[in-house]
This record gives C-alpha cells, structure tokens and sequence, in this order.
C-alpha cells in the first residue's frame, strides 16, 4: 500500500492525516503535491499526523523537508504530530528533530499555530 | 541453516530492471533472508531499510531507470550475519561525493540522506568501483538475536 492522505480542516489548521507507506514514486509525489495544494490555497497552518504511518524512506523524508519549506517560504508553518517509534528514530539520526516541531497530541499541536 | 554454520551461503542471486518494482522485491528479500538467519524485528526491519535505500541509489541514482542497465543483486548469509551486494552500471559513484546531510547548513536539502541511513542500520558498508564501470555496494548486518538497540547516529 502507498500513503492514503485526509486533508481536514480545524480551525484555521489544515490537518493531513496519513496512512501508509511514504516512499519514492507515488508515496512521496502524493504528499508533496498535497503540501503544495494546501499553500496555493492560502493555507499557512499545516500540521501532519504521521500516528498510521508505517515507513518513510529517505524520499519521503526528503518531501517532508521540501513540505517545511515550502510552507516556510509562503509564511507558515509545517509541524509534526504522533510520530512512531521508526519515525522517531529517522529524525533522531537525521537530526531533523531539530528542524521539525513535534506534537504527541492533537489538541497541544493546534494550539501551538496561535501562539 | 544450523546455529553453528559461519560460512556465508549464496541465498539470493539476481539481475533485476532499473525499476522501483525492483526496489521492493530487492527489500522483499532482505527482510526474508534476515528473519530465515533469526535477526531480531527491529534488525530485520532496519536491514530492509538500508537495503531498499542501497537499491534506490543503484537504480535510480546509478543507472537512473536505464531500460538497457540492470542491477546484479546477491544476498549472502550465514548464522552469524547476512550481506549483501548490489552492483549497477551507472556512472560511478564515491561516498565521499555526498555533502554532510547532518551538516546544520544542508539540513533542509532535500536529499542526501540515503548513505547516512545505510550507515546507521547496517554494521558495515562498503562502497566501491565496479570492475568494468558502476559501482558495488556492499552491507552487512551481524545478527544479535533478540536484541534491537537504537541505531546509532554517526557525523559520517
């Protein structure tokens, strides 16, 4: 199974729900072009919600730092929510845990976009 | 395999198409081959990881989907660990021509990362010139039954 991806909105905070496998091909195009949807749009708040996702490979890591970017350059910003323990671990050894704000609840991670 | 055989055995011996159908077989059979010598999940787990990341840098960044370039993809096992090769025929490729993904200035590239990851899950990479062009990977894991520490971040 490549990555499933539910877009909802709370608030003023696009929450993308994701499930599966994000990984190069299909995986990580269908995550960057739903980062990229969300900005053409005027979305600045994006909080993604990794609790389903089973494996990110170095692509998939790589579109989650272009997503950050990309959000970043439009003037918002892009935060993590309910990483697993493999997905801990991949920040952890590719230092991105210090780029990224991490969340393990929903409602703390939407309160810290009014902050 | 019996607990007291050392000697590494061919278990897996392929040509597989520049494809990413080819980057998921190649990691199907890492992860079966891991957990027939008894690794533990998490090892089985972080060796398919490496792998699949080896496999990506020989078909995509080696012989960049070439149709005419296919990967030679051998795993070698014995009790006590399990390795494997993969050969393409791109280019050429040294590790040393990667930038420091754990560098604070290349942290947003996007990519970059494949190596570290390797390094990180495996207990040995080695990455060489192949004879005739391409280049050979080689990744071994030592199987620890039953033990599955965190993986270890290295400033490469």
């Amino acid at each position: 199974m490549s990555v499933e991806l539910t877009t909802r909105q709370v608030g003023d905070v696009a929450v993308i729900d994701a499930k599966g496998r994000i990984t190069l091909g299909e995986g990580s195009s269908d995550f960057r072009d739903t980062i990229k949807g969300l900005v053409v749009k005027g979305q600045k708040n994006v909080l993604v919600n990794l609790a389903e996702i089973t494996y990110i490979d170095s692509s998939g890591i790589g579109e989650m730092v272009s997503g950050y970017t990309t959000v970043a350059n439009a003037g918002g910003k892009l935060k993590l929510l309910s990483l697993t323990k493999r997905v801990q671990d991949l920040l952890q050894i590719t230092k991105l845990y210090t780029v990224f704000e991490v969340y393990d609840d929903e409602a703390a991670g939407l309160a810290s976009f009014q902050k | 395999m019996s607990a007291g055989d050392q000697s590494p055995k061919l278990v897996t011996d392929l040509v597989l198409a520049s494809s990413l159908d080819s980057v998921d077989a190649a990691e199907n059979h890492a992860v079966s081959a891991a957990e027939s010598v008894g690794m533990a999940d998490e090892d089985v787990f972080r060796f398919g990881y490496a792998v699949r990341e080896a496999m990506v840098n020989a078909v995509v960044h080696g012989n960049r989907y070439s149709a005419n370039k296919s990967v030679v993809f051998r795993i070698s096992a014995s009790a006590g660990s399990i390795e494997v090769m993969i050969r393409d025929h791109g280019d050429g490729f040294t590790t040393e021509s990667v930038a420091d993904p754990l560098a604070e200035e290349n942290l947003l590239c996007q990519s970059g990362r494949g190596i570290s990851l390797i390094r990180a899950f495996v207990d040995e990479l080695q990455v060489s010139p192949a004879e005739g062009g391409g280049t050979v990977a080689l990744l071994r894991k030592y199987v620890k039954a039953g033990t599955s520490a965190p993986p270890q971040v290295s400033e490469q």
